[in-house]
């Protein structure tokens, strides 16, 4: 058997595995040094000095700030939102044999499947014929629409792992439906759908294809970050917020993980 | 509680507890009303979505007040074969294709050795060591390799330093894939799209590896196969439904994004930056909707064949 560690593995594997994650690690780590850096004007590497100045100069942005409240208002609801759509699908799909079950699990992922663009264009297609001016909502909309599949992912391997004859033993022992739902489903599953929720958050946070399409005049921080990638201003503006964006995004990821670890499901593993 | 008398108990009390029963009586009620909510959600706002997008498509642009024109027509279809169009759409599929090869290529030693060498904290290290590149931001993503492929950014000061910039430049000099540098080449471009979706190749490869047996290696290599031979004939097969699974995602995604050759890459089109354009400025959202089509129909036919081959599986 060659399960007992690492031993056994050929030293070409060793190395392609190890130069794959380097690939995919380097240049995240790149952004730390960058958002320190006292060059203005250009991308220079190594960078002729450090310096913290620019932490300061970021914080006191008011469009950051703007930008980063409609991000965090846009995730938290629709997060919300996805929790609950999500959730109750899972639990119909799971639990139950029923005519269109497959469609509707294909109907939950396609938002997904498809190319980011396709649901874009095709959100502000319906907007502009059915004449909802673009605001707040529109950007919620899209947002839930496909966060539903990451709540929707998380719940169903969890509802698979818990055992059918738990909400049986509880309905024998005399609690009701809502009963059962508060003391026996609701402790099972929530660790997964809080995993859930959280990757939800991340990826709305961070969306901008989708939202590039349904956002009217706001900003969110992704699309003020694309417009300093599209035409760079302020370059160690952008490298502080970059440098933020990863720390802040690290830690829903990492909580996901600590929640779902035990499981055989990897979390979010369809985003 | 009290002692039930009978076998049967008397109906509880309290509109919620009798709401409560009746909807376990009921399970298709219960179902019924799970599913309302989602169903009539994605159902309206998406689906509905798209439906609108398939129909404008099958409008057409008044050339000269670039007014849309409500009548069912095909039009804007046939404008789709011009040569000019044509050749975004080929771009864009064959980038897609070179992205999900190289991807299963690179994923394929980080997917096999995370499923069956690596053990307990190394496992959890793999797996945080890919969770984490796929779930950062993909706009920063992007940025950090703006950063990497610039003039006077690291990859160039490497090369200087190990005196390779006549290899670069000798590089860049090719047709095609070359260019005045490489943030202005589909190399560079190519990177950047190997480098975004590379954990969504190695996330579903390792699950469809882990399921391979390692009995069936020790097997193949009992009957005297060679290392090379184990791995053609037995973990490759038995790999593919995650290899499939996998390239759904970096074929459908590069299909799909705008973002990326905007930013790093040469001026000319792909699919994405077509729909983008063409709603935006020119106005005209039945060739954008057309285009929009383009990505769906091939996604579609894909994941046909995928389902045929049972790479749900692995999802």
């Amino acid at each position: 058997m060659r399960s007992d560690g690492n031993i056994g593995a050929p030293i070409g594997l060793k190395i392609a595995a190890g130069a794959g994650l380097l690939f995919l690690h380097l240049p995240i780590l790149l952004i730390f040094v960058y958002a320190f850096t006292t060059e203005e004007r250009s991308y220079q590497w190594p960078p002729p000095g450090l310096t913290t100045k620019w932490l300061a100069v970021t914080w006191n942005r008011p469009d950051i700030w703007e930008a980063l409240s409609l991000s965090l208002k846009v995730a938290t609801v629709s997060t919300a939102i996805a929790l609950v759509l999500g959730t109750l699908c899972a639990a119909a799909v799971s639990r139950t044999r029923f005519f269109g079950r497959e469609t509707i699990s294909l109907m939950v992922i396609l938002p997904i499947a498809l190319p980011g663009i396709v649901t874009g264009i095709a959100l502000r297609s319906a907007f502009n014929l059915s004449d909802i001016p673009f605001s707040t909502w529109t950007i919620i909309l899209g947002h839930a629409t496909f966060c539903v599949v990451v709540v929707y992912n998380n719940a169903v391997a969890r509802f698979r792992r818990t055992s059918a004859s738990l909400v049986e033993a509880s309905m024998d022992l005399g609690a009701d439906g809502f009963q059962t739902l508060r003391y026996v489903i609701m402790p099972n599953i929530a660790t997964a759908l809080l995993a859930g929720g959280m990757l939800a958050f991340a990826l709305s946070f961070d969306e901008v294809i989708v939202t590039t399409f349904t956002a009217g005049q706001q900003q969110t921080l992704p699309i003020w970050m694309l417009e300093e990638l599209v035409r760079p201003r302020q370059r160690p503006v952008t490298n502080v917020v970059a440098m933020v964006v990863v720390l802040v995004t690290f830690l829903p990821i990492l909580g996901a993980f600590y929640l779902t670890r035990d499981g055989d499901q990897i979390a979010g593993g369809g985003k | 509680m009290n002692s039930p008398v009978g076998v049967i108990s008397p109906g509880r009390q309290g509109i919620l507890r009798r709401l409560a029963d009746t909807l376990w009586r009921r399970p298709r009620l219960l179902l019924l009303l799970m599913l309302a909510l989602p169903v009539s959600w994605l159902g309206v706002i998406y689906l509905g979505s798209l439906v609108a997008l398939l129909v404008q498509s099958f409008f057409s642009i008044d050339e000269f007040s670039g007014l849309i024109n409500y009548e069912f027509t095909l039009k804007t279809y046939r404008e789709l074969l011009i040569p000019a169009n044509l050749d975004i759409i080929v771009r864009t599929v064959s980038m897609a294709a070179v992205v999900t090869l190289a991807a299963v290529v690179v994923a394929f030693p980080i997917a096999y050795y995370a499923a069956r060498y690596a053990r307990g904290k190394w496992k959890a290290a793999f797996y945080i060591g890919v969770m984490l590149p796929l779930w950062s931001s993909y706009l920063v993503k992007i940025y950090a390799w703006k950063l990497v492929l610039a003039r006077e950014g690291i990859l160039n000061w490497l090369f200087d330093k190990l005196h390779l910039t006549w290899l670069l430049d000798a590089y860049l000099s090719l047709p095609l894939i070359g260019g005045n540098s490489l943030s202005v080449s589909y190399t560079g471009t190519f990177l950047v799209f190997l480098y975004v979706w590379l954990p969504f190749m190695i996330l579903p490869l390792q699950a469809s590896l882990e399921r391979v047996p390692a009995s069936l290696l020790e097997a193949s290599a009992d009957l005297g196969a060679s290392a090379p031979q184990t791995f053609r004939h037995v973990v490759l097969p038995l790999s593919l439904p995650g290899v499939i699974a996998g390239s759904i995602f970096t074929f459908s995604l590069t299909l799909g994004d705008y973002i990326i050759p905007q930013i790093i890459g040469s001026s000319r089109l792909f699919i994405g930056q077509a729909v983008y354009t063409h709603q935006g400025t020119a106005g005209n959202i039945p060739l954008a909707a057309a285009f929009a089509v383009v990505p769906i129909v091939i996604m579609g036919v894909y994941l046909w064949m995928a389902k045929r081959a049972g790479a749900f599986d692995a999802l």
